[in-house]
This record gives structure tokens, C-alpha cells and sequence, in this order.
């Protein structure tokens, strides 16, 4: 069973049309991932999955429900979780706040039902030494990790990573990558937008192509990177 | 092993303590204390009842307001409206200023939310006027000039006699200390219940909301429910400030009820000397103005213009205020509402 479904989904921002008739399922507990050019459409693709804008035309179902008009705020609570692109913690709180704050609403649950959730996840992605720091103070590297700890500590059924790998040495990435697999090994549905490509082909079972808004491509990672399609588009190599 | 989480420190269980011998000697001030330092009490008091909530409003939501004289003045009226058209008691007839505050506050919320920073100022301002124009025009309660409560509703005030007798002073002075024991229970509870908000969940949904509004609905807070929360029940306790400012008055008149001065412009002075966005910053700043007012008072528009100087140093010199100042210099919280994890892999870390 799929677990999002998009139909024939378009946005335009004035005469731009950033996403131009989107259609495809991800399957539950799949890691499915999104490569395309810079400006391809890919971060608002995610916008309109959570719901942080909405699609001017066709339909997304979440767990076999409509949830085209649902606010940004009740996807969360019904099992989305992002990370964003250029991180964006909550500067003045801790981090421990910062996780406080998503798992009390995201899961509509007291402080106190949630602090060890909210700590054993700390533990998982590596921040618990920074937990009483304020994340405004935090490295890049450690700012990327509260991105996906923040996303973790609402618990959702469908994960979604926008380009958390970039500009991290290999080091981190590796690192982070054995974080992601631990999350998917559990039953996480991910979607990830990722240009560090051998990241992303470690993880994912499953690759789409997106290019001026459309999907140009979707299938088995390998078949797709070898595609003169995908090698002319994304690469930018003459074939 | 386990975590557990503190938000209490050592300092400020001390300053919990300090908190209480002040609130006793507070409460038990009318007997020790002259009629003018019972009055400047209570103007201190109302004062930062009228700065915290505006601070709950702008430091917490972002929701910066300029039409705070709207509630205050249709708090005032309420007031005398229940009084002289309804013979209701003076001091129950506080509870209608609040509630006719929260009545005013919907559809200002309804139009103020479409607008955003500098609009929401401006646009709150305008409703202000609005509102000050119409009550203008409220002919029973003296129009344009005001009127001033009936005497025997003012002689007959509940608890006035009582007052009187124990503690052996004329009616006008038992006015005063009245006033000045609802204006401390006021204050109190406001304090508390701000205090109370931030501790809780929502209290960390305002902050992140403040941080960052699009990251915060991302993990299912509802920014749009946090805003009217906080709205209307600042503009419920302005309300209430507001028609006990004017019921110890006991004389209103539209332009001084809706004063952009009075109800609005010093309580930004407040909070911004004080420290915008903390609970300390108010309380800071209330003294600080006070003590300002006492000491310029005779120097007339000198005064308002030393003030307006004092305020942009402040902000170019200390953004966050004062209090801002001696918390970062000394790392002191007075309401302390930062959670601390600890135990667990924190405790390995430690050592």
C-alpha cells in the first residue's frame, strides 16, 4: 500500500510553473529519493507534501487521505515530518527545547510523557552532549542534526530530508547516513532530496528525476543514474 | 538511566523566597504607608499590568501593538457604562471592563491578523481611534467632556467601610488602599498566570512561534491559535487594568481613556528600558520609569523628550534592555523558564 499518493500536482508562482503535473506513489516503509538540477522544483515539491504551500491543481493523499487543503500544522500531527533545507532551529530555545516543542504538539502529548523520547532521540543522532545549549549557537553539522531530530520527535510515519547532507565533510556524512539507515530500518518511510549523490544511492531503494517541475524519471537507482536521459539533464553531460 | 528536567536554579529559588517577603510587604503596606506613596503604588502597579501584557503580546507573539488606549478606555467605560446605566458596585463592575475588553478584541483580531509588523501596529492604532471617536459620542455617559462616578456609588464601594474602620482613615483614603489592594492582586495574578503560560506547552509553542513561525507549524504547533490566545487574554487584563485605573479616578473623558501617551506609548517605554520578551524586564522598567516621571515631572515637555532619548540609547545601546544587561552580566533569571535535561548520557558526559 502507498502511503503518499500525488496526482497530477501543479504550482505556479506567477508565470513559473515550479511544479507542472507531478504524479507518484511512494510505497510504505520505502526510501525513495529526489534528484534533479538546482531550481528543478524539489524544495517545493516538499512544501507542498507538508503542506508549508498549496498546490494551485491536482490532489496528495497521506495514508489514503485527501489531505490537499489540510494545513501544514495538522499534516504534522498526521504523521509528516520534515527537515528543511537550510536548517531553521528554533535559535533562542535549547536544543532539548527545540525537541520539547515538536514532540508536545506534533504528538499532542505532556512534557513530561515525552522527555525520554525526546532524549533517547538525542542519543540516536549524537546532540544529546549539546541538549542544554541554545541551537543558535550550534555548528552546521550539529545544526542539520537538529533538523532531523526535530522532524524524529514527532514520530512520523513519512520522513521528509531536504539536502541534510550537504556541505558536511565525508566524515559527517557518513555518520549522518548511519543515523538515516537506522531511522528506515525501523519502518520509517523516507523521502530525500539530496545533490551528494552517494549519499543519497546508499540509502534509497527507489529514485525520482525531477526536472522544470516535471517528473522525468522514476524507477531502480542504478537503471536511473545510467539513463542518457538523466546523465544529459542532471549531469549536464554531452551523451 | 533516567533524564530528568529542572527549570528551577538556585537563584532564583532565592528570588522566590525575596519575591514573597516583598508581596507581604506589599500586601501589608496600607498600614505603615502615607495616602500619596499608596498612590503612586498603585499607579507603578497598573502601570506594569498594562506593560506585561503588552509584553506577552510584542516579546512573546510578535504581535506589536499600538491600540493598547482601545482596551484600556473601553475597560474604563464598561466600568462607568455598568455603574451609572446599571448601578452595579464599582468593584464587580471591574470584571465588565475586562469582559467588554475581550468583546472589543475579537473583531480587532479578526481585521489586526490580516496585517502583518508595522500594518498590525498602524492598523490596531486606527481601530483605537475608531473606537475612541464612537464612545465620543455615547451621550449618556457625557460625550466628548467625560463624567465622573455617581457619589453614592463611590461611598457606598464594597469593602470601603470595612477599610475604614480597620484601619481608622477617611473615605478617600480607603478609596486609595482599595484600589491599590485590587491593583496588587491584579498584578500578581497576571505575573503568575504569564509566568504559569510559559512553563507549559504553549508556552514553549509562543516561543518557537517567535523563532520561527514556518518551522514551528512544521512540528504541528498552531501559530494562528497561539496568536488569538494570547491576544484576547491580554486584552482581557488590560481590560480589568483599565477600569480600575478609572475607577480610582473615579472621572473619565474619552481623550484621556483612550490617551495614545498614556496607555500606550509609556508601557512601550516600560518594556523596552526594561527588557522586551522577559517577565523581569517590566518590572525593571516600571521603576524606572516611575522614578523618571517623580524626577522630571516639572520640566514639562522636557520630559517626554528625555524620555524618547532615553528610550533609542537603550535600544542602540542595550537592545534588550536593562534587564537584558544584568541577566547576561550575571546569568541571573528571576523567572527562570529554560528546561535543563540532565541525568541519563548527560551524566556520562559530564564527567
Amino acid at each position: 500500500m502507498s502511503i503518499l499518493s500525488l496526482q497530477s500536482v501543479s504550482k505556479s508562482f506567477g508565470a513559473l510553473t515550479v511544479t507542472n503535473d507531478a504524479s507518484f506513489d511512494v510505497p510504505q516503509g520505502q526510501a525513495l529519493g529526489i534528484i534533479g538540477p538546482n531550481g528543478a522544483g524539489k524544495s517545493t515539491l516538499f512544501n507542498l507534501i507538508t503542506g508549508n504551500i498549496r498546490a494551485d491543481q491536482g490532489s496528495i493523499h497521506f495514508e489514503g487521505r485527501d489531505v490537499t487543503k489540510v494545513s501544514a500544522m495538522e499534516r504534522c500531527l498526521t504523521g509528516i515530518g520534515r527537515s528543511f533545507q537550510i536548517p531553521q532551529p528554533f535559535g533562542k530555545m535549547t536544543v532539548y527545547e527545540n525537541l520539547l516543542v515538536a514532540a508536545t504538539h506534533g504528538r499532542n502529548m505532556s512534557e513530561a510523557a515525552v522527555r525520554d523520547d525526546c532524549a533517547e532521540v538525542l542519543e540516536r543522532t549524537e546532540l544529546i552532549a549539546q541538549a542544554n545549549r541554545p541551537a543558535g549557537q550550534l555548528s552546521l553539522l550539529e545544526r542539520k542534526r537538529l533538523e532531523l531530530s526535530r522532524a524524529m520527535a514527532t514520530q512520523p510515519k513519512l520522513l521528509l530530508l531536504d539536502e541534510i547532507a550537504g556541505g558536511l565533510t565525508e566524515g559527517e556524512c557518513q555518520a549522518l547516513i548511519r543515523t538515516i539507515k537506522d531511522i528506515h530500518a525501523q519502518g520509517v518511510t523516507i523521502i530525500w532530496i539530496e545533490h551528494v549523490l552517494h549519499a543519497l544511492t546508499s540509502v534509497v531503494e527507489r529514485l525520482l528525476v525531477l526536472d522544470f517541475g516535471k517528473v522525468i524519471g522514476l524507477g531502480d537507482p542504478e537503471e536511473i543514474m545510467a539513463s542518457r536521459e538523466v546523465r544529459e539533464i542532471y549531469l549536464g553531460i554531452d551523451v | 538511566m533516567a533524564y530528568s528536567v529542572t527549570i528551577q536554579t538556585p537563584a532564583s529559588r532565592i528570588a522566590a523566597l525575596l519575591g514573597i517577603v516583598v508581596i507581604v510587604v506589599l500586601i501589608a503596606l496600607p498600614f505603615f504607608a502615607g495616602r500619596s506613596t499608596i498612590q503612586d503604588m498603585f499607579f507603578i502597579l497598573t502601570m506594569l499590568v498594562l506593560a506585561q501584557f503588552w509584553n506577552l503580546l510584542a516579546g512573546y507573539s510578535g504581535l506589536v501593538s499600538i491600540g493598547q488606549q482601545a482596551l484600556v478606555g473601553i475597560g474604563a467605560y464598561a466600568l462607568f457604562g455598568a455603574v451609572i446605566l446599571w448601578g452595579v458596585d464599582p468593584v464587580p463592575a471591574i470584571l465588565f471592563a475586562g469582559i467588554a475588553a475581550l468583546v472589543i478584541a475579537v473583531p480587532t483580531a479578526f481585521f489586526a491578523f490580516r496585517l502583518n509588523g508595522a500594518y498590525f501596529a498602524i492598523g490596531t492604532w486606527v481601530i483605537a481611534e475608531v473606537v475612541r471617536l464612537l464612545v465620543a459620542q455615547w451621550k449618556t455617559l457625557g460625550g466628548g467632556t467625560g463624567t465622573s462616578l455617581p457619589r453614592d456609588a463611590t461611598r457606598d464601594m464594597w469593602f470601603v467601610d470595612l477599610i475604614k474602620e480597620t484601619l481608622d482613615v477617611r473615605s478617600a483614603a480607603a478609596r486609595d488602599i482599595l484600589a491599590y489592594w485590587l491593583a496588587l492582586v491584579l498584578a500578581l495574578v497576571t505575573i503568575g498566570c504569564i509566568y504559569w503560560l510559559l512553563r507549559t506547552r504553549r508556552g514553549l509553542a509562543l516561543a518557537a512561534v517567535r523563532d520561527n513561525t514556518q518551522a514551528a507549524e512544521s512540528v504541528g504547533v498552531d501559530a494562528g491559535r497561539m496568536k488569538w490566545i494570547v491576544f484576547l487574554s491580554s486584552a482581557f487584563g488590560t481590560g480589568l487594568a483599565g477600569g480600575l485605573i478609572y475607577m480610582q479616578k473615579a472621572r473619565i473623558s474619552p481623550d484621556a481613556a483612550f490617551s495614545v501617551t498614556d496607555w500606550t506609548a509609556y508601557v512601550i517605554f516600560i518594556v523596552v528600558i526594561g527588557g522586551i520578551g522577559t517577565i523581569e524586564g517590566p518590572i525593571l522598567g516600571v521603576l524606572v520609569f516611575f522614578a523618571l516621571q517623580s524626577l522630571l515631572a516639572d520640566f514639562g515637555s522636557w520630559y517626554l523628550m528625555t524620555l524618547g532619548v532615553l528610550a533609542i540609547a537603550i535600544m542602540l545601546v542595550a537592545p534588550r534592555g536593562l534587564w537584558g544587561l544584568v541577566s547576561e552580566r550575571t546569568g541571573l533569571h528571576l523567572f527562570p523558564i529554560r528546561r535543563r535535561l540532565s541525568g541519563g548520557r548527560l551524566k556520562l558526559e559530564e564527567k
